[in-house]
């Protein structure tokens, strides 16, 4: 079935709660209109091009989007996979690191990388978002976009990712916005050391979505002071704006299983049954990102409340991974044992069924938290919340010139009143799209051309 | 008939080694000497929880794990770095050609398996293709019937058995190969045979005890999956489940 026909079936509904956001939004609309109507006065020119900047992306429904992405006859016509030369390295990050037997296999950071074929072209990092790889769908789909510009590509997995989390956190928990950033920069630098004898880079530059976008901040804002890179230009793409406002939203999510979260299983397994449909029909790779989600659409045509649920579900998938990961790091005692060990081949299904029910919120407060707390001794709960937030760094955001945004009014992953927290701090630099849901417009080919036209002054 | 009696021997290995390796199920971790963690299951994982990825029926699971990692380790060191080379130097063309040529065989096993399930549809259409591109497709290098539109469903012997009853049986772990089952396992084996007479039948000596070989390679580099990269610590649990579903799938199909 391709996503083409499914669509035609789709409700979408109006947005809704999102109003305020919205006046601001036809305000500069038609500011912007009013300039464009004097500059086309004033150049005498028709520019096409002035129309196409109305926004057109099909699908209306914040949830729908979210989930289904955008269908392939609205996306941008990029490079194909095949034709950029991707290649997947590993990097020892720490040497003398010992990793717990039950992640044995998690020793070297995976990354991927596109070389340009002549010596001398700009390097462009990408993050990826919460829970997922280096070679996921929406870092390759970035990778593409920015290829054929002309970039050449180094591309890392989300600091949530179980590999990035044994091979190249310092700490072993992620989430910490700081100790991230650099992480993220020792990964980058290394990365970049391994294939700088064949190449030489002529400027750098980082893009990363969602959570990636959220540490892409971070981690500009390390660059500005230690100016390894020295970045041109870094854009984030949907990125939370408080992790902790993000985190229960997304907990919340779970509650909108029908029935109550009581009913979590009978929910998984009617979501698993709509997986097996999928996966009967196209026997691709098995990876558990957020796009899983989009081909059980397919199968389901859920409701409003259980595209919530899923949105949840997924991210659950992810944050079981985190958990288990973070516990053998650290032997922190979360939902293993301290002091145990786990033998690599014991069977882990215990602790699956453990890490799936615990949300994101149980694991801040009661690992997460008590984990950093030492840390910063001066902070209360509420004062670490704020730190791990980008209004802990407003002041380097407002006036750091090469840092662009590009965010939808709707995102499903935003308190209320963060979009506008976006809109007042990056201003000019930030490109706010009415409706589009967390990411679902991002493969859009008017966004698409957006992004690239970010790196292109 | 080597590699079949090797086949026949892991089988029968699995089938006998019991192995002590699923320590840890609920009552274990609740007596263990070391304190409880803050969440132990008993806090949030129901008594009577239905979990389909926890039912998969595998008393060999700790021989299992040691061979999933096997196997990890012999795509890294020997599988992939090959499968590569032959991505890499070997012209598209030519793998393209050694597919069509495996897909061919591979039709004949289909035809067989699609009679013995008296499926009369698929056996016309693997027939058909068999027919099509032995010849015309000279030997099954070129896959006519594919631009030709026709169908290509994919049956075997295991999928033979489930038609008639058979259920999966254990899960098990096949070095080299990959996830299977009991059933399927053995069923490799009639296949393995029909496979080695369709060679006889125009390979000469030397090719026909070599062409496992590339028979494999070809098949690795068509499948992207990598041991330990789908960014779940629990991959071997949910591997071994989503083999079960898409074996139940394949025989309903």
């Amino acid at each position: 079935m391709s996503a083409g026909r499914s669509m035609e079936k789709l409700n979408c509904t109006v947005i809704e709660s999102v109003t305020g956001p919205i006046t601001r939004l036809v305000a500069a609309l038609i500011a912007l209109s009013a300039a464009v109507f004097v500059a086309i006065v004033l150049t005498a020119a028709w520019v096409p091009e002035a129309l196409a900047e109305e926004y057109r992306f099909p699908i209306q429904d914040r949830w729908v989007a979210t989930v289904v992405g955008t269908p392939t006859q609205f996306a941008a016509d990029l490079t194909p996979v095949e034709r950029i030369p991707f290649r997947k390295r590993r990097l020892r990050i720490f040497a003398d690191r010992e990793l717990p037997d039950v992640i044995f296999y998690n020793r070297d950071m995976i990354y991927t990388v596109a070389l340009q074929k002549q010596k001398s072209a700009p390097v462009m990092f990408l993050i990826a978002g919460t829970g997922a790889a280096h070679n996921g769908s929406k870092n390759m789909l970035l990778a593409r976009a920015f290829y054929e510009m002309g970039y050449n590509i180094v591309s890392l997995s989300s600091p949530t990712y179980a590999n990035f989390i044994s091979s190249a956190s310092s700490t072993g928990v992620p989430g910490h916005v700081f100790h991230d950033a650099e992480d993220l920069y020792r990964a980058m630098q290394m990365a970049w050391d391994a294939v700088k004898g064949k190449r030489t880079a002529t400027g750098f530059a980082m893009t990363g979505y969602s959570l990636g976008g959220f540490n892409a901040a971070f981690v500009a804002q390390l660059d500005s002071q230690r100016k390894v890179f020295d970045f041109d230009k870094v854009l984030l793409i949907n990125p939370p704006v408080n992790l902790y406002n993000s985190i229960s939203l997304l907990d919340r999510m779970i509650e909108n299983i029908p029935g109550g979260t009581e009913n979590y299983d009978q929910f998984y397994e009617r979501v698993i049954q709509a997986f097996s449909d999928v996966y009967k029909r196209n026997e691709d790779t098995v990876s558990f990102d957020e796009d899983f989600l989009a081909r059980v659409f397919l199968a389901y045509k859920p409701r409003d409340e259980e595209l919530a649920a899923l949105v949840g579900l997924a991210f659950r998938l992810s944050s079981s991974s985190l958990i288990l990961t973070s516990d053998v790091m650290t032997d922190f005692g979360f939902i293993k044992p301290k002091g145990y060990e786990i033998p690599r081949h014991e069977n882990l299904t215990p602790y699956r069924q453990v890490a799936g029910r615990v949300g994101f919120t149980d694991f801040y407060h009661d690992f997460f938290y008590p984990f950093y707390a030492q840390e910063h001794p001066e902070l209360s709960r509420d004062g670490f919340i704020a730190l791990m937030s980008l209004t802990s760094i407003t002041q380097y955001l407002r006036d750091a010139n090469h840092i662009e945004v590009i965010h939808n009014a709707d995102d499903v992953i935003l308190a209320p009143g963060e979009i506008d927290y976006i809109d007042d701090v990056f201003g000019a630099r930030a490109r706010i799209y009415p409706y589009g849901g967390h990411l679902g417009n991002m493969a859009y080919r008017d966004v698409m051309t957006h992004i690239q036209s970010v790196f292109r002054e | 008939m080597k590699t079949l009696r090797a086949y026949g021997a892991v089988l029968l290995a699995a089938n006998l080694l019991l192995t002590n390796g699923c320590a840890s199920n609920r009552q274990d971790m609740a007596q263990s000497d070391y304190p409880q963690p803050l969440y132990p299951v008993e806090r949030l994982v129901p008594e009577d929880l239905q979990d389909a990825q926890a039912e998969i029926y595998d008393p060999f699971e700790g021989l299992n794990k040691r061979i999933y990692s096997f196997n990890y380790y012999f795509d890294r060191t020997v599988f992939l770095p090959v499968t590569n080379t032959w991505r890499r130097y070997v012209p598209y063309f030519a793998r393209k050609g050694v597919s069509n040529f495996f897909n061919n065989i591979r039709d004949l096993r289909t035809l067989a398996n699609s009679i013995l399930q008296l499926a009369p549809e698929k056996a016309a259409q693997s027939a058909g293709r068999v027919l099509i591109n032995s010849t015309v497709g000279i030997y099954g290098f070129i896959d006519v019937a594919t631009d030709l539109d026709f169908p290509r469903p994919s049956e075997d012997f295991g999928q033979t058995l489930g038609r008639w009853g058979v259920g999966q049986g254990p899960f098990v772990m096949i070095p080299f190969l990959g996830p299977s089952n009991m059933r399927d396992g053995i069923g490799m084996i009639p296949d393995l045979v029909l496979q080695t007479e369709a060679y006889g039948g125009f390979l000469a000596k030397p090719l026909r005890s070599t062409i496992f070989v590339f028979d494999a390679i070809d098949t690795r580099s068509q499948v992207p999956f990598r041991y330990y990269e789908t960014g779940s610590v629990y991959e071997y649990e949910t591997v071994r489940w989503l083999n079960s579903v898409k074996r139940d799938l394949d025989v309903a199909k």
